[in-house]
């Protein structure tokens, strides 16, 4: 067994369990485990830990309208570890890197998973859509809802330009089920709420998120 | 010109440029398992699975040299033309230097294997002017129209090399690539690089010169041999550089498989300073308490009413942090100095200036920089870091100045281990070959 992000060997102790059935697989060694920040929400709605109360950014999303997104839940902080991590992981497309986390999770059940498109261009330069493998990792089948035409990286951007940017989403399929969008982090939230918002136009009750850094 | 002996992705070359290149199987199935033919690597566990976009399958990858980009199974790799013929120069070096008698064996070793082929293995004491040394080797090459490559495990020694190199040959295209370098071509007939940037070339390079070649992370890690050995052409010249060669590499010279060249003395002339060991019973049970006793202390602080700099060497970067508190609670103005440290480049040229006399380390400075006049001492020099060739390149610090040949060099210790005994003795029995 080798741990899936520093390649050192996973020795498992050994207890009266491993004795007789063999010892479960792990993917993650302690010492990358531990560089991992839990979050622990302050913020109701977009689940990051350090505001008093509904945070400043969820406040001030749209001004007065109605936020289509109704709480987003994150795993872990978004730290330098974490960084490399997405780094080698997405941009690098280390594919295999995604499953040094499963088991390690605790995603929300019993909603309809909807992964966030991709555009063509994207998707053949990395091989594969980050929020579907985040899907299949967890087990489940990603429901394919939107689709995407725009292909600027929103972590190219400042925030205010995110916010201001237009929905580079469309509809194929309306659902009448709560909907959970996997992705990969919450930033300004701004892809979220895109897609969320396409999502209750087309009939949707409720609309949450959950992604893997914060 | 732009692909000779370049080995690229899919996805680094445009279209327009396809036609220079032959493609070539990535990742080949042998009797057990695969390997992966950009960095060599066939351990298992570093290779990944995942279902692939434009294949609609799941596709093999390598995990191992995936920083360089992900090399695939379904997809080839791209080898540009091995036959382009390099311009030749006629007069290529103006430096104006003198080679000592010993520097001078040593440059007609290397001179002999750049023009007629095979290897050679320079071993030589840290201070010898390595790099003078290669002076006439590379004007030879460049005369005969080949191809040169200087690599070397660390981007700063690419660095400190680049601007020597382009003063002693003035009219040469030189280019250094290092991680986020701003030469990026990879175009010149003479290269400097990092060992890892062999990656992205295959058959390119008539002479190999790798520099420190037991040093990390080139000693470590066998896709970067496998990426050496793949980078030069079939029929090129291989020189070595080393003060102190690992065990393969002296059994290949005891056995006269690899031609060899002893170079024991400086270019100044005058030994190397040997190493005093210290024995400190109670530095284990100081450390573990985050005390430092207080010979040592008295030592430092001794040390810093000379003339001298010091460098103090520690096992690893959190005991730099909390013994440099120790010594500012004397009074001692210092830095310490590591890896991952942003402003390291900063500090050791400030360090040079002698804008500060007390310098905290670890191994990341053991080899590749000169301070004129320093003493070295080693805080628990019995370590696991401290292997023989990291003990011998410290003590190489130390002494490299014409103008003050000597130096202090001092391992503290809890017990002598096998380490510390083979350096002293390496460079005890270099010293006797000096005197000859």
């Amino acid at each position: 067994m080798r741990c899936y992000i520093c390649f050192n060997e996973i020795i498992p102790t050994i207890t009266w369990v491993n004795v007789f059935k063999p010892p479960e697989q792990q993917r993650c060694c302690a010492d990358c485990l531990a560089q991992f920040e839990p979050v622990t929400p302050t913020c109701p709605k977009c689940g990051r830990g350090d505001s008093d109360g509904i945070c400043f950014d969820c406040e001030r999303w749209g001004m007065g309208q109605e936020d289509p997104l109704k709480k987003n839940v994150a795993s872990f902080s978004y730290n330098a570890f974490a960084k490399d991590w997405v780094a080698k992981w997405k941009y690098r497309g280390d594919y295999e890197l995604l499953f040094s986390l499963q088991g390690k999770l605790d995603v929300p059940v019993g909603y309809a998973m909807v992964p966030i498109p991709l555009s063509e261009e994207r998707l053949k330069e990395r091989g594969f859509n980050q929020s579907e493998a985040i899907i299949h990792m967890l087990g489940k089948q990603p429901v394919s809802l939107l689709g995407r035409q725009g292909t600027t990286k929103q972590s190219k951007k400042q925030r205010q330009e995110r916010v201001d940017s237009e929905n580079p989403f469309q509809l194929l399929d309306p659902i009448n089920q709560p909907v959970l969008l996997v992705d990969d982090i919450y930033t300004t939230g701004t892809t979220l709420r895109h897609a969320a918002s396409l999502l209750k136009e087309g009939g949707c009750p409720e609309v949450y998120s959950y992604t893997l850094f914060r | 010109m732009k692909h000779a002996g370049k080995l690229l992705l899919p996805h680094d070359i445009t279209p327009e440029d396809l036609s220079h290149y032959t493609p070539v199987p990535s990742i080949i199935k042998r009797r057990f398992g695969y390997q992966c033919k950009r960095c060599g690597n066939s351990q298992s566990h570093l290779f990944g699975h995942m279902p692939h976009d434009a294949c609609q399958k799941t596709c093999r990858y390598c995990r191992n040299c995936i920083q360089m980009g992900r090399v695939m199974e379904c997809e080839p790799l791209y080898q540009g033309s091995t036959s382009f013929k390099w311009p030749s120069f006629e007069q290529p070096l103006q430096w104006k230097g003198e080679l000592t008698p010993w520097q001078q064996t040593g440059a007609d070793a290397i001179k002999d294997v750049v023009i007629s082929g095979g290897e050679v293995l320079i071993w030589a004491v840290c201070g010898a002017g390595k790099t003078e040394m290669l002076f006439p080797g590379i004007e030879a090459a460049l005369q005969h129209g080949k191809r040169i490559c200087l690599a070397t495990p660390r981007a700063d020694v690419v660095r400190e090399l680049l601007p020597r190199l382009r003063s002693a040959f003035p009219d040469v295209p030189i280019q250094g690539l290092y991680g986020g370098s701003p030469d990026r071509e990879a175009d010149a007939s003479f290269i400097i690089a990092t060992t890892h940037q062999l990656l992205r070339f295959s058959k390119a390079f008539d002479v190999m010169i790798i520099d420190e070649i037991d040093a990390f992370p080139f000693h470590h890690d066998d896709s970067l041999k496998f990426a050496a050995q793949r980078a030069k052409k079939d029929n090129a010249s291989s020189i070595y550089l080393t003060a102190t060669p690992r065990k393969w590499e002296k059994w290949r010279v005891r056995t006269k498989k690899l031609p060899a060249v002893f170079i024991p003395k400086r270019f100044h002339g005058h030994p190397l300073p040997e190493p005093k060991l210290q024995l400190i019973p109670s530095l284990p049970r100081n450390l573990k308490r985050k005390q430092l006793p207080a010979s040592v202390l008295s030592k430092i602080l001794d040390q810093q009413n000379s003339e001298r700099q010091l460098m103090v060497f520690l096992p690893s970067v959190a005991m730099t942090e909390w013994v440099l508190e120790l010594l500012r609670e004397e009074g001692l103005a210092g830095q310490c100095v590591f890896a991952e440290d942003s402003d390291r480049v900063d500090k050791v040229q400030a360090f040079r200036d002698k804008k500060f006399r007390l310098m905290l380390t670890t191994t990341i400075l053991e080899r590749g920089v000169t301070f004129p006049s320093v003493d070295v001492f080693v805080i628990d020099a019995g370590h696991v870091v401290f292997d023989e060739a990291a003990l011998v390149q410290i003590a190489g610090r130390a002494g490299r100045s014409p103008d003050d040949p000597d130096g202090d060099v001092r391992f503290f210790h809890g017990g002598k281990t096998n380490a510390m005994l083979d350096a002293v003795e390496a460079i005890s029995r270099m010293n006797k070959l000096g005197k000859r």
